[in-house]
């Protein structure tokens, strides 16, 4: 006998957790199928950031209502997963920069966005203090912040499972069918039948979609972090570089995470990845150059996560375009912990009314169809 | 003095750690041919057990005793075979494809080898007690090193405590030296003397039963030997007083100087952060490398010599580094002769025919390895036995998760000083088996690396432009 449900969710990261969270909460029982455990790969090791700034303006709707979310984190999770809001400021290394930074944020304004603010060299200096003198300006989204991505999923877990959802971790999904109106999913613990199927599968998504039968051009990636020992706080924002890549944080503890989107090979298969310390060494001589103070600092720790890229390098949310029943929520392409909550939440509100508010435009899969 | 900048961007052979695995192993391929180097991270050769070979300012032969000595012949048959030996090279990354990267100086590089031996052998086995990060308790091996490096003996009211033979080996040592030890706490589990005897007829033949026979008497005809089932280090900012339970009863002894010394198991950061499968062994209470007749572990090309393989000693090291390089030159160069690895093996198992009955001995009772309550488990970020064994019982299964709710082991000595006690304390709590549960994935640097070092590595111009798109 099949197990049934009204949705099963694939994949336990941070959106599959949000999207049965949300969709217990909308009493539809939920199954979320995870063949490791909840936040194993990009969302429980990823570098925290939640942020609105720098993002396609086609995610833009999506990163704003999931910064709502975050706001009141702990009213719907019981965790304030770490959340802290300082900021996030795109530093501009060049007046060159500097002068496209002000073309997009004059462009965001035309298009009834607000969020991110032009700043100059005094404000700059005001908001890290540390930054080196080279540098003329930049933008700031003051809402933004970070969190700690596993303590994050985790707590969506946990919160999705008070709920009513079951969560299976350990549990592999081996093939996909119709069965009557809906669909059959095998698993290495048995088959699950249900109405509506969400892939929200990660670095895997590419495998559910092709047994969906809607094949998609993904790309396996892992980005790079690594974390220094403690030092005395010196930084309170998050700051990212667009000419060259980086992020930069430190957490409450005094660590600074370096990240950026430097990215190591990933062994998908095997759940690993090889660090490629040529490219981490590029982001040594970056922060060497930005953070004057940093040089010191004892690198105790580098890692990758696994996640998925699309070409476009924004993610594939929304219904299928070929099956009924079936939604996608996956290839966030290095910046989906923050679309967590919001997405989990779009997510349900499609599933459960056949519609949702939050614009998706230019994020469905119909864009990788192919053309005839 | 070799610097980063002399080094070759490649080698045949990379050996790591110049202890008797190592020493042994970069000998015998370097004089057969293999283009060698030897990355050791200590000022000069000899890895643990023969600290300070060729610098130790302890001249009197005595005092550290005939098997310290016989590592001259080994640090000078490595010296003379024409390996590259590098001291004060600290090797903190290895990856599948024998990357390795190194910090020479302040100056890191990546240098590829064909083949890896890996020889950075053991480490001392968590002894987490009440009151064990207090100043005045050390590990009995830190006083050893410091006696090998410096001849330095500590003064004060000092306990050693514990059990093993490096125990009886370094009390030996410290006596000799003119240190004035009060009393020996002895955690061996009376039980462990009758588990033990089946293993004894093999311990008889191997060599370390006279030898140990020998420590043995000259040391308990010195100090008394106090057989304890519980221990705890009391102060208010530094050790005062040490509480013991001996035969059911509590005493207190006022103290300066508390060393602790349980065994010791394989040093397993490097393997394991290259991805080589582990494996847990229950006679040692330890997680070993899985490996090979030839020590060559589950990643192509990278073997594992020396007590980083499962706990031996130092002679039976230098065997094993021997196999490994025997197996490293078969594959380089198949047309050279190398001596004949049967005779080698031999060897080794005749080294190893006596640790049945050590580790049964030996080993650690659960009370000095399964701490509870307030005792810190993980030093780096301060996380307490009663914090893990709580969230193990509510259902986190294994260390990596741990480490995300905790902290634990995400300090700079990257889970040495706890991965096994964090491995046990939630295997006890689940009730399974430490192999179920497993260890922590390391992440490298396995040793730390400042960001001024990792900015020196050369970068081409082709890879600067490739990650600046």
């Amino acid at each position: 006998m099949a197990r049934t449900a009204d949705v099963i969710v694939i994949g336990g990261g941070l959106h599959g957790c949000s999207t049965a969270l949300h969709l217990a909460l909308r009493g539809l029982k939920t199954i979320v199928v995870e063949k490791d455990y909840a936040g194993r790969h990009a969302s429980g090791v990823n570098a925290g950031g939640v942020r609105q700034l720098a993002r396609d303006i086609a995610e833009i709707p999506l990163s704003i209502s999931s910064m709502a979310i975050w706001e009141h984190i702990e009213e719907l999770v019981g965790d304030d997963c770490g959340f802290a809001s300082h900021g996030t400021v795109l530093v501009a290394e060049s007046e060159v920069e500097f002068a496209g930074f002000r073309a997009r944020v004059d462009d965001l304004r035309l298009k009834g966005f607000t969020h991110e603010e032009l700043i100059g060299e005094a404000e700059l200096r005001r908001l890290v203090p540390a930054v080196s003198d080279y540098c003329p300006g930049g933008i700031v989204s003051r809402r933004d912040g970070a969190a700690d991505p596993f303590r994050t999923t985790q707590a969506f877990r946990k919160r999705a499972i008070e709920k009513g959802a079951q969560v299976l971790e350990g549990v592999a999904v081996t093939a996909i069918a119709r069965a009557g109106g809906g669909w059959r999913v095998e698993t290495s613990d048995g088959p699950i039948e249900a109405p509506r199927v969400v892939n929200a599968a990660g670095a895997w998504a590419d495998r559910i979609a092709a047994m969906l039968g809607e094949p998609v051009p993904l790309e396996v990636i892992a980005p790079m972090l690594m974390v220094t020992s403690r030092l005395p706080a010196f930084i309170e924002p998050v700051v990212i570089l667009r000419g060259r890549k980086l992020s930069f944080k430190q957490l409450d503890n005094g660590t600074v995470v370096i990240g950026g989107g430097h990215r190591a090979r990933p062994l998908r298969d095997q759940n690993r990845t090889v660090l490629d310390w040529g490219k981490l060494a590029v982001s040594a001589r970056t922060v060497w150059e930005l953070f004057p103070v940093m040089r010191a600092a004892t690198i105790v720790r580098a890692w990758a996560g696994i996640e998925a890229r699309m070409p476009d390098e924004i993610p594939v949310v929304g219904p299928s375009v070929t099956s009924e029943g079936v939604y996608h929520q996956f290839g966030f392409s290095a910046h989906g912990f923050q679309l967590g909550p919001g997405a989990g939440a779009m997510m349900a509100e499609l599933i459960a009314t056949g519609a949702t508010n939050v614009p998706i435009d230019g994020l469905g899969i119909g864009r990788f169809a192919a053309r005839p | 003095m070799t610097r980063a900048p002399d080094l070759a961007s490649s080698y045949d052979l990379v050996v790591v750690g110049g202890g008797p695995a190592g020493l042994a192993a970069a000998a015998l391929a370097a004089r057969a041919g293999v283009s060698t180097v030897l990355f050791d991270e200590n000022p000069g050769i000899g890895g643990q057990i023969y600290r300070g070979i060729t610098s130790t300012p302890i001249k009197d032969r005595a005092v550290l005793g005939e098997d310290y000595w016989a590592g001259t012949a080994l640090a000078a048959e490595a010296t003379a075979s024409g390996a590259t030996i590098v001291n004060g090279a600290t090797v903190w990354s290895l990856d599948p494809s024998r990357q390795v990267g190194v910090a020479i100086a302040g100056q890191v590089r990546m240098i590829q080898a064909q083949r890896v031996i890996v020889a950075t052998g053991s480490l001392e086995r968590p002894f987490p007690i009440p009151g064990w990060t207090l100043p005045g308790v050390m590990t009995a091996g830190a006083a050893q090193t410091v006696l090998k490096a410096q001849g330095l003996v500590p003064g004060g009211r000092t306990l050693l405590a514990g059990c093993g033979p490096l125990l009886w080996l370094l009390a030996a040592q410290l006596l000799r030296a003119g240190a004035a030890i009060e009393a020996i706490l002895e955690t061996t589990p009376r039980g462990n003397w009758l588990r033990a005897l089946p293993h004894l007829p093999d311990f008889l033949l191997s060599p370390y039963w006279s030898k140990g026979l020998a420590l043995l008497r000259e040391v308990k005809g010195k100090v008394p030997v106090i057989p304890i089932e519980r221990l705890a280090a009391r102060g208010e900012d530094r050790l005062q007083e040490v509480d013991y339970v001996s035969h059911g009863k509590e005493h207190r002894r006022r103290a300066d100087l508390l060393l602790l010394h349980q065994g010791v198991v394989p040093n397993v950061n490097l393997a394991n952060a290259a991805g080589a499968v582990h494996r847990w062994n229950e006679r040692q209470l330890c997680f070993e490398p899985v490996l090979d007749v030839d020590f060559t572990s589950t990643v192509s090309g990278i073997a594992v010599a020396g007590d980083g393989a499962g706990i031996a000693g130092g002679t039976a090291a230098a065997e094993r580094g021997r196999l490994a390089a025997i197996a490293a030159v078969r594959a380089l160069k198949p047309a050279v002769s190398v001596p004949d690895p049967q005779s080698v093996r031999q060897r080794l198992q005749r080294e190893e025919l006596g640790r049945g009955f050590l580790d049964t001995l030996y080993r650690p009772a659960d009370a000095f390895r399964l701490p509870e309550g307030e005792t810190i488990a993980c030093r780096c970020e301060e996380v307490t036995s009663g914090q893990i064994r709580g969230m193990a019982a509510i259902g986190c299964e294994g260390p990596n998760q741990m480490k995300a709710f905790l902290r634990c082991g995400m300090g700079p000595c990257q889970g040495r000083l706890c991965g096994l006690t964090v491995t046990e304390l939630i295997a006890a709590e689940r009730r399974t088996r430490p192999g179920e549960v497993g260890y922590y994935r390391l992440r490298p640097p396995v040793k730390p690396i400042t960001l001024a070092e990792l900015a020196s590595l050369p970068i081409s111009e082709a890879e600067r432009k490739a990650v600046e798109r």
